[in-house]
């Protein structure tokens, strides 16, 4: 094994040796009253060539997609063109004030309505909204839209329905929204209809599927799920986390869904930002048109305008419009790939999943058997024969130079890893993935349990940080000296 | 087409095997979106479509409303263009992610500092969704059907706050300002506060530029309901951090610290709050602790607050988050550091003192509409209809601010005016031209 993370002793910015400040500048203006006045701020005045060595050596501790594979279930960790980082930069993207006026924003907004019309064509929607900053916000859009339709109907539905392999952020969203949540179980790790039909009913606001789902499955009933729910008078939502499975293959409006967010940052290749931005518009079919949040983007003759006016719609999630340049990062990959590379995205996608699944089945078990999409979920339970768990193998994987895949979820799966290889990675890429899985669980127990060894730090201990509760560098001093105090009492 | 590897060992011939599983009656046969552009056909229709913007270099703009474009030292573009941020994701491997939890440790730090509060989570999505969340995190401290808030915050911010309640089925209500200054009226709050009020949220500096003045006051009449305050993370270089003067809960926008206006997103939502209301906060947590050889890391921690642990119960459904901009808030107050930071900050209350006295020269404008003091922004009168007088500036090569009738028809024509350290004085020369012309 070769690889080895940078590991610096680099200290935190305030621990760094400030400049002694200078006479001038120090003081709140004498225009703030001094009822309000601030009386001292602890912050460091530090030189430009400690900041620059600082983060550069953070950002060589950071693993990332540019660095090595990423095989995170469910979020898509694809490599990101460099020509939409260049586009997002320009100056005439991210010097536009959200307020300016109409006739000087005809380009941002010429972006944004095309943007629109072709996540209509991908999703099979009549109309989409470009406002949600993320799959999550893209969530709680699309339930207020539910609750303002049936609403409209004078109908008081409380309860949405979600499998139990869902993310957790949809039912946390759905109790953001005001609803009681109800857990469909699944059955050899797909929607049983028959449950389906034991639960839904009068009460049903609305349930809310991947498809694929979170093992990697195809939910093959799909149409029959359609028809039960919206037999009902609830509606159908399309949690779009795995659309890189399906691009170009079908779509959520085919499988008769009804609302449908997309994650730009998964999907259509924008970075993660090491957490976010995202992006999460949402798409419905036309019935549920009045009630996309406002502004809403019109073209006439040839301008741009938005729109305030429709006394239906549910109003706005966020300020302004949405990830602006994030969604100029997905515009350019799209137009990077036109119909017939998007269709390819898919296509590579599920055979690379395959191929690994393929290849790992006799490593691991994976419940359920079968083909898979974009993504797959084995069990780990057998490593415990070994004496070790998930997360030990996940910590070892971090050894050898890929980031670990999504442990313990989704639910149902015992000691879960979930992977995702994406279709940006090539076949040499995805053998040396197994040939890490192999060699792992034929190391010693105690060299995987005592893992990561070549990170920049070692195995973290997150149990100390739950209960010393320590966010910031205020805190962390205050320890620093109680932790001296009661060294300095035990040595006299 | 597919690597032979990949067919051999899958047993298929053709990709179309993989997507077996897809009923029939679901399925389509490709997508119907324009060809595929290689890179120098991307860049050159992309610039066609750009070009038909008119940037705030193209133009001295003065708008603002929470939106500020501000200087961005030259380090803070570097540092997110290092892909190592950019192109990672949440740091769910904390080992391997030590880089990015550690930045994100100091923007915690840093916004703490401004606040004054406990814990500032490691952002929401923008401002008006930390309002929203701020709102949703008091009903949970404290039961209640009604939320107070000052007349004089964001219509923007308003908009949001009012879907976000509508899952708790809570009411929004206004608490006036005073004509004379622009601050609060304390007496309206007092006559609006009860038993049935479960959060009270005002900002400082508000909508107006005004600063409120009377916190103090205004805290105890609060007592004990939660009490959240907006504010930009900038002024608090220069004006009492909340905590000073009670708030359970601090918000704000914090994008302008290191990026631009965007058109309005990506943004930075700042959210921090008491340590006694810790694990009511939405949002992610970076928390400081040890590896197994006794060093200083990070990692994020009270994920049991978070929906992938708590699923329905939890206290947000928020996941993804405005990470990198934080870490470019980082980067922005690490260069400045505490002298330009304020040095920074007492510009823009100079400048925009001076441009209000300037404007309130010309003849038939009124400038500031509020006596109170004020931080980067401010309300002026107009004698004409304030849309035709924007119009008229941008045909000067100017554009004005925002225009307040909509939200605020009680002032009249009035245009909302923001300034900062970047606008020069040819930019200032040009606005006041642009007014005089109007006249």
């Amino acid at each position: 094994m070769t690889y080895r993370q940078a590991s610096y002793d680099e200290p935190l910015l305030f621990d760094m040796d400030s400049v002694e400040a200078c006479a001038e500048g120090l003081l709140p203006s004498a225009k703030i009253p001094d009822k309000i006045r601030r009386k001292s701020l602890d912050i460091p005045n530090l030189p430009e060539r400690e900041v620059m060595k600082h983060f550069v050596r953070l950002s060589q501790m950071n693993f990332s997609v540019d660095s090595g594979f990423y095989p995170l279930g469910s979020c898509t960790m694809k490599y990101n063109p460099k020509i939409n980082e260049q586009i997002a930069r320009d100056c005439r993207a991210t010097c536009l004030h959200p307020m300016q006026d109409e006739s000087t924003v005809q380009g941002a907004l010429q972006i944004m309505y095309e943007l629109e019309e072709m996540l209509c064509i991908i999703g099979g929607v009549d109309a989409v909204t470009l406002q949600p900053a993320a799959g999550a916000h893209g969530e709680f859009t699309g339930l207020q839209m539910v609750r303002a339709y049936h609403e409209d109907r004078g109908e008081h539905r409380k309860e949405v329905i979600v499998p139990d392999t869902a993310h957790g952020t949809n039912p946390a969203s759905a109790a953001m929204v005001g609803f009681d949540v109800i857990e469909l179980p699944s059955k050899n790790g797909r929607i049983d209809c028959d449950a389906l039909r034991s639960i839904v009913g009068g009460n049903t606001a609305a349930l809310m599927l991947t498809n694929p789902n979170t093992l990697g499955m195809f939910e093959k009933d799909v149409l029959e799920v359609a028809k039960i729910v919206h037999d009902a008078g609830a509606l159908l939502y399309y949690d779009g986390a795995n659309f890189n499975a399906i691009l170009g293959r079908t779509n959520p409006g085919k499988m008769d869904f009804d609302i449908v967010h997309f994650n730009l940052h998964k999907t259509f290749s924008t970075p993660h930002g090491g957490g976010g931005p995202g992006a999460g518009p949402v798409g419905v079919r036309k019935e549920l048109e009045p009630y996309l949040p406002v502004p809403r983007i019109m073209k006439e003759d040839g301008r741009y305008r938005l729109s305030y006016d429709h006394p239906k719609s549910i109003g706005k999630v966020r300020a302004y419009f949405g990830n602006f340049g994030v969604l100029l990062r997905a515009y350019a990959y799209i137009r990077s790939n036109g119909g017939d590379g998007l269709c390819e995205v898919s296509t590579r996608a599920v055979a690379n999943s395959n191929y690994l699944r393929k290849r790992l089945e006799s490593v691991l078990e994976l419940p359920f058997g079968g083909k898979r999409m974009h993504e797959f979920v084995l069990s780990g339970d057998k490593l415990k024969e070994k004496g070790i768990r998930t997360l030990d193998m996940a910590k070892r994987m971090l050894d050898y130079g890929v980031h670990a895949p999504t442990i313990y979820f989704p639910l149902i799966v015992g000691e879960a890893i979930m992977i995702e290889p994406t279709e940006t990675e090539s076949v040499q890429t995805l053998d040396g993935f197994v040939s890490i899985m192999e060699s792992i669980i034929n190391e010693p127990a105690e060299t995987v349990r005592t893992a990561p060894h070549n990170t920049s730090v070692r195995r973290i201990d997150e149990v100390r940080a739950a209960r010393d509760l320590i966010f910031n560098y205020r805190s962390l001093l205050d320890q620093r000296q109680r932790e001296k105090g009661m060294k300095d009492s035990a040595g006299r | 087409m597919l690597p032979p590897k990949i067919l051999e060992v899958l047993g298929i011939s053709s990709s179309d095997e993989l997507f077996d599983e897809i009923p029939e009656a679901a399925r389509v046969k490709g997508l119907d979106l324009p060809c595929g552009l290689a890179e120098s056909e991307l860049t050159a229709e992309i610039d066609a479509i750009l070009s038909k913007n008119k940037t705030m270099d193209d133009m001295p703009t003065f708008l603002g409303g929470g939106i500020y474009r501000h200087f961005i030292p030259a380090l803070v573009n570097e540092v997110l263009s290092r892909s190592e941020f950019y192109t990672a994701y949440t740091p769910y491997q904390p080992e391997a992610s030590q880089g990015m939890l550690q930045a994100l440790f100091e923007y915690q730090s840093f916004m703490s500092e401004l606040t004054g509060m406990d814990a500032v989570n490691s952002s929401m999505y923008d401002w008006s969704t930390a309002l929203g969340e701020a709102a949703l995190m008091c009903s949970r401290i404290r039961h209640g059907s009604r939320f107070l808030i000052a007349r004089s915050v964001s219509p923007e911010r308003k908009a949001v706050l009012k879907t976000y309640l509508r899952g708790i089925d809570a009411k929004v209500q206004e608490v006036s300002y005073d004509r004379g200054s622009g601050r609060l009226d304390i007496n309206d709050l007092r006559s609006k506060l009860g038993e049935d009020v479960f959060g009270v949220y005002l900002e400082n500096p508000n909508y107006f530029g005004v600063l409120e003045e009377e916190v103090d006051e205004i805290s105890s009449s609060i007592g004990e309901t939660p009490f959240v305050v907006g504010a930009d993370p900038l002024s608090l270089a220069i004006v009492r951090p909340p905590s000073d003067y009670g708030a359970d809960i601090v918000i704000g926008e914090g994008h302008h610290l290191g990026t631009g206006p965007n058109f309005g997103g990506p943004l930075l939502g700042v959210f921090g709050c008491r340590k006694e209301h810790i694990r009511k906060m939405p949002g992610r947590i970076i928390g400081s602790t040890v590896d197994a050889a006794g060093r200083m890391a990070f990692c994020m921690t009270l994920q049991t607050r978070e929906q992938h642990i708590r699923r329905d119960k939890a206290t947000s459904n928020i996941c993804t988050n405005e990470a990198l901009m934080a870490v470019a808030a980082n980067a922005y107050l690490a260069t400045l550091g505490r002298d330009k930071l304020i040095t920074i900050a007492n510009l823009n209350v100079e400048k925009a003192e001076e441009l209000s006295q300037r404007i309130s020269k010309i003849a038939g404008f009124y400038s500031p509409i509020f006596k109170g003091s004020h931080f980067n922004e401010f309300a002026i009168g107009c004698p004409k209809l304030v849309d035709s007088v924007g119009r008229a500036l941008i045909g000067h090569g100017v554009h004005g601010g925002i225009p307040l009738k909509q939200d605020f028809p009680e002032l009249g024509e009035a245009m909302l005016l923001a300034v900062s350290e970047l606008h020069t004085e040819e930019d200032l020369k040009a606005l006041v031209q642009g007014l005089e012309a109007i006249r």
